[in-house]
């Protein structure tokens, strides 16, 4: 296309205190968008409030040139109407560059806001990307993961979120190299938009001890099989033991054995850990599309003909109230 | 108020698809058609907002070819009472979509739409903040709760008059989000994206099923709209994800755990 140089805005995800590890891999995903011999550069944009320890964070990560800081109370919830208006200026306004690439990560957060914002610009946009192959060019998963799809943007305006687990998190740390190398320039913007229609009201976290579900080594999933909330306690049991977190199936949570946000597939989260052990799941389809690219996957199902053997590396046929007591002694 | 409800024929969720072997997308020929699960959950909601008084009429909106006309027979079956399709060779991207649902929007003028979170054959997840955006309208997505409130918003500084009887004015919306959940508060009109847990949808019973065929069914194309149909994007090929090696049956948890340990070597020997 153009010779215009190539400039990514990546949307900072944030709980006002530290930077999330999916924005991390995005950063990462942003860092591989080149073409012959041109540099990409990468402009981070926070938007919060009070959150100089997530800006701090940041500045610290070579591979960012700039930093783009928006302070306000309007943006403490990152509601979607203000923070996508937000987002639009800066990249109207050309603010710190003239952006080809906007990224954000494939979580709620990024889901909710990007689409808006690639419509205010009245350009497409590229979802749960797992391979950035040009900077027009990616490739992502369509049909639960059952296809990949190689998709070709001609927008002016490449807006795309970033399927984190396809994508390794770019190191934050600052004693492998001296900064020097980079001049990161933060620039502080005070366009502050208030949100006029919509108005945060609660929150209500989940608070766990364990590992969040995608930055955990080891995850550990049940399903429909435990056939109680207090049978899941042998998941829990199984996680703390191995220092995994632990998932579910839709099942399991209609149920009501786990919370909703702990749902793996197509529609709740996607992992890729290094072990992924379901225990009495039978593998549908939609579960299936949020944990395949597991390293090694483990299931233990009382149903030998369980669709999840199929895509198994190690499976093992049994009732599932022997089997666990004794992995959760034995490990 | 309105209710208007976009919905979506997918391929049936417990289809394995197959990839064409030329790489041109996926088999569709005699392969079972359904609603988009997350819709059916969309034209409940209404049904139910119906049912609960908030809601004078639901208008479903389809977009896509002449077969789309039966998951609107589905949706009026269930409880919506008339259906615009809007008619086109196949369905396209979301951001014409969403401009496709604005200008039904500004014929209608309906309080609250609602659309399913995501279609399970693309996956994009867009159309509803999409809409929004295009529409200046507040946005409650993943929606696990909805419910209508008549009270004054608060931040507005001047409260909006509402023309339908001074009443539902607002709406609360709470969201499936990472880590938990989060209520909004957002302001008439407003477009909200269905999430898995906000309901059961009801089957349709046969009389109403009969009933749904003399329910009224428009037709009408972008053109008469007024929405240019664009592509931005486009799809240069569709592959099959690569497979995984065949694994191994164990026949007891010591067995497993060694496998894990020294073959796998995914957890510590102890």
């Amino acid at each position: 296309m153009s010779e215009k140089k190539l400039a990514t805005l990546v949307i900072a995800e944030h709980d006002n205190k530290s930077v999330s590890v999916d924005t991390l891999r995005t950063i990462n995903a942003a860092t591989t968008i080149m073409s012959e011999n041109k540099q990409v550069d990468v402009t981070v944009l926070v938007i919060g409030f009070n959150c100089e320890s997530v800006v701090e964070s940041i500045r610290h990560i070579s591979a960012v040139s700039n930093v783009l800081v928006v302070n306000s109370d309007v943006y403490q919830h990152l509601l979607a109407e203000n923070v996508s208006a937000l987002i639009v200026h800066v990249c109207k306004e050309h603010i710190g560059n003239d952006y080809s690439h906007i990224l954000a990560p494939a979580t709620t957060f990024g889901k909710n806001i990007t689409p808006r914002v690639a419509a205010l610009l009245d350009v497409g946009q590229l979802s749960d990307v797992i391979a950035i192959e040009s900077p027009d060019v990616v490739v992502r998963p369509i049909y639960a993961g059952n296809a990949l799809a190689r998709v070709k943007s001609n927008d002016e305006i490449k807006v795309m979120t970033i399927r984190s687990t396809a994508f390794d998190a770019i190191t934050t740390s600052d004693s492998v190299a001296p900064p020097q190398a980079f001049c990161i320039e933060m620039k502080r913007l005070d366009n502050y938009i208030p949100a006029e229609s919509s108005e945060f009201v609660s929150q209500q976290k989940v608070v766990s001890a364990r590992p969040e579900l995608p930055v955990a080594s080891v995850v550990i999933s049940g399903g429909r099989g435990l056939g109680s909330k207090e049978s899941f306690a042998l998941v829990e049991q199984l996680a703390d033991k191995l220092g995994g977190a632990i998932g579910a199936s839709r099942a399991a949570v209609d149920a009501g054995f786990v919370s909703n946000d702990l749902q793996v597939g197509q529609t709740g989260k996607i992992v890729a850990p290094d072990l992924y052990i379901a225990v009495g799941i039978s593998g549908a389809i939609q579960h299936l599309a949020g944990m395949k690219d597991s390293k090694v996957i483990v299931a233990i199902n009382s149903d030998p003909e369980a669709p999840i053997f199929q895509i198994a590396d190690y499976g093992l046929v049994g009732d599932l109230f022997e089997i666990m007591p004794e992995l959760i002694r034995s490990v | 108020m309105k209710v208007l409800v976009a919905i979506k024929r997918v391929i049936d969720p417990y289809v394995k698809v197959r990839v064409k072997s030329d790489g041109s997308g996926v088999e569709t020929n005699n392969v079972k058609m359904t609603m988009n699960p997350f819709c059916e959950i969309a034209v409940e909601e209404a049904v139910r907002l119906k049912e609960a008084g908030h809601a004078e009429e639901i208008i479903v909106v389809s977009v896509g070819d002449i077969s789309c006309q039966e998951q609107l027979r589905t949706a009026l079956a269930l409880g919506a009472d008339r259906a615009i399709h809007i008619d086109m060779p196949s369905s396209p991207e979301p951001l014409v979509v969403a401009k496709l649902l604005r200008a039904v929007m500004a014929i209608e003028d309906p309080g609250i739409v609602l659309l399913g979170k995501q279609s399970i054959d693309t996956d994009n997840n867009q159309v509803a903040q999409m809409l929004a955006a295009i529409t200046q309208r507040p946005q409650g997505t993943f929606a696990s709760e909805v419910t209508v409130v008549s009270e004054e918003f608060p931040v507005s500084e001047e409260p909006i008059v509402s023309e339908s009887n001074g009443q539902s004015n607002a709406v609360l919306v709470t969201r499936e989000i990472d880590g938990g959940l989060e209520t909004v508060k957002l302001n008439l009109p407003a477009i909200i994206s269905t999430d898995l847990r906000l309901n059961e949808p009801r089957y349709a019973s046969l009389p109403n099923i009969m009933k749904a065929k003399r329910k009224p069914l428009d037709v009408i194309t972008p053109d008469e709209l007024g929405v240019a149909v664009t592509q931005h994007q486009e799809i240069l090929d569709v592959m099959s994800p690569p497979e995984r090696a065949a694994g191994v049956m164990v026949n007891s948890v010591s067995d497993l755990i060694e496998k894990l340990k020294n073959e796998a070597k995914v957890i510590g020997a102890i």
